[in-house]
């Protein structure tokens, strides 16, 4: 079975105002197969948002290939091959939620009686059903988030890119979205998510397979299975199998590896 | 327990939803008359001050002349409104029977010129947000246009127009020269400024220039339409008063302007009562504009200025 994504030998390089050239991205090979959830993490300035970016045809590279379900970048673009979610939520402010949901539809020319069984699916999926008649500045930051999520799904795309989508949630929120994104993912069988973001527990968390990415020049440093059983729930996050991951993607970040004795630690006082 | 997180929220949202807007509305009217009676009470209180003192005062070696606030300088209000009621000429119609026509006659050029205006600086805008060569080739004449005084373009439009055929189109066209500035350089805005991911949406649907238009260039540029819409309203009553000037008509607010204003010194009150009518008929304008927003632009939490 060919990958769902494949990148070879990619390169992206940024001219600076002030003339200095950026490897924002030097010779990064990935492969992400079929129902696979990735992470991307690495500090600020790793290239992660970058490499999303060119993934979805926003960005082109400066040399290498990439491959969305077997086609040029562009072309899988061109085939709406794939759904994305901002880091804002960039919601049409004219847009009422429904609406908001329904734009892809529209573009992508649904009949109407598609395009409203479809949204209203969607704000099922994401239990927004109550407020499809609201406008976006009427919802909280997570239920705006939410709309986008629902918003990238309705089309049903394969793939979802993600931009470090709850990076301006607060931590209690950002939990309560993950589990709603697990969710929505065991849901829709065999969709591909490829998620950027920032919080090591968010990446061990979700994933299936955690990219660790260094910057200047942008590089995959390591890449971690994330084997934890699934469905994951608040249970999860006391295995002693995560603390290690998160340990061992912390020492990733660092660009250092585990000494063996580094046997997880817990702050917590031990029950 | 997502229920339980949701429900304050929906309820927040309701409460926030329902009532400051009428009591806004009602502080605004408040407000309003508090202003109109400060001024009535500013306007008549100079009058009073300046006729107890014999039109002069002393303040140490400064002597200050005070007859511009006298009767045929600055007419008292009541004498304002009382001049609507008398004929504006021998035998002639009430004032105020003979404003209300002008006004009518001005405010349907004023009118006729921001439709005009409005198409053309709209159609700018569109253009120039579409070819940023022409953008940059061109603003730099839109801008240019408007430093030239209009009371040196009116004549001009006035004698081309004659020469085309139809003088009463000048009026017109002077109102839709001042009214398309402000609508392109708005227009062009709403429909340029955006955060660069509401763009990048529309490509990751590989929507046509067509659809981001409609569905994310124009709802976006809406208010900053409105706005521009606003400020020509007001722009377009000038433009056909002074447009009135130099056209040769004989009816509209601005020649009533003119021919009041030769007989300042015997009647001051009709030149008075003639301003308080163009101050109102743009006062409406605007105010029609701001309700059409109102009723189109629905998706701001507050009342945009």
């Amino acid at each position: 079975m060919t990958p769902v994504i494949s990148i070879s030998n990619l390169n992206k390089t940024f001219r600076a105002q002030d003339g200095t050239v950026v490897n924002a991205l030097d010779d990064i090979n990935l492969e992400v197969e079929q129902g696979e959830f990735v992470s991307l993490i690495g500090p600020s300035g790793c290239g992660k948002s970058t490499l999303l970016r060119v993934i979805a045809d926003l960005i082109q590279p400066t040399s290498g290939t990439v491959l969305v379900n077997g086609k040029p970048a562009e072309q899988a673009r061109k085939d709406r091959d794939y759904g994305f979610v901002f880091q804002s939520a960039t919601l049409y402010d004219w847009r009422t939620v429904i609406k908001n949901v329904q734009l892809p539809l529209e573009i992508m020319k649904y009949p109407k009686a598609e395009r409203d069984r479809r949204a209203r699916e969607m704000l099922d999926l994401v239990e927004l059903t109550e407020f499809e008649d609201k406008y976006p500045f009427q919802l909280s930051g997570g239920m705006q988030q939410r709309v986008s999520i629902a918003r990238a799904l309705a089309f049903q795309p394969g793939i979802l890119l993600m931009d470090e989508p709850f990076g301006a949630l607060d931590e209690m929120t950002r939990e309560r979205m993950n589990n709603e994104l697990l969710r929505i993912w065991a849901n829709l069988k065999n969709m591909t998510v490829i998620f950027v973001t920032h919080s090591i527990t968010e990446a061990v968390y979700l994933s299936s397979r955690v990219v660790v990415m260094t910057p200047r020049p942008g590089r995959i440093f390591e890449l971690i299975d994330v084997s934890l059983p699934r469905p994951r729930g608040s249970g999860t996050r006391d295995m002693d199998d995560y603390f290690r991951l998160t340990s061992r993607v912390r020492h990733a970040l660092r660009g250092t590896t585990p000494a063996a004795n580094d046997a997880p630690v817990r702050n917590e006082a031990i029950e | 327990m997502a229920q339980s997180t949701r429900q304050p929220q929906a309820t927040a949202i309701a409460r926030a939803e329902s009532p400051p807007a009428d009591r806004s509305g009602l502080k605004n009217a408040l407000m309003i008359v508090g202003i109109i009676a400060i001024l009535l009470i500013l306007w008549e209180g100079a009058k009073w001050f300046a006729a107890i003192n014999n039109y002069a005062i002393a303040l140490g070696p400064l002597h200050i002349d005070l007859t511009l606030l006298n009767n045929t300088q600055l007419p008292h209000l009541a004498d304002i409104i009382a001049s609507l009621s008398e004929p504006a000429q021998r035998n002639g119609p009430p004032l105020w029977q003979m404003l209300l026509e002008s006004v009518a006659f001005t405010f349907y050029s004023a009118f006729l010129g921001f439709v005009i205006g409005g198409i053309f600086g709209f159609a700018l805008a569109v253009l120039f947000a579409h070819v940023s060569s022409l953008q940059r080739g061109m603003m730099p004449f839109v801008v240019a246009s408007q430093t030239v005084p209009i009371l040196a373009i009116a004549p001009m439009i006035v004698v081309w127009m004659g020469r085309v055929g139809d003088v009463t189109l000048a009026v017109p066209l002077i109102a839709a020269y001042l009214t398309f500035f402000p609508v392109t350089i708005y227009t062009l805005r709403g429909l340029t400024s955006m955060p660069p991911t509401a763009l990048e949406l529309m490509e990751t649907y590989a929507a046509t220039t067509r659809e981001i238009f409609f569905k994310l260039r124009l709802p976006n540029a809406l208010p900053h339409i409105f706005t521009a819409l606003k400020l020509a309203s007001t722009a377009s009553i000038v433009g056909a008063i002074i447009g009135e000037l130099p056209s040769g008509i004989q009816s509209g607010l601005g020649i009533a302007i003119l021919n009041f204003s030769r007989y300042y010194n015997q009647s001051p009150s009709r030149l008075w009562a003639s301003i308080l009518v163009a101050g109102l008929a743009g006062i409406l304008f605007f105010s029609l504009i701001a309700l059409i927003e109102r009723l189109v632009v629905r998706w701001r939490p507050v009342e945009s200025k």
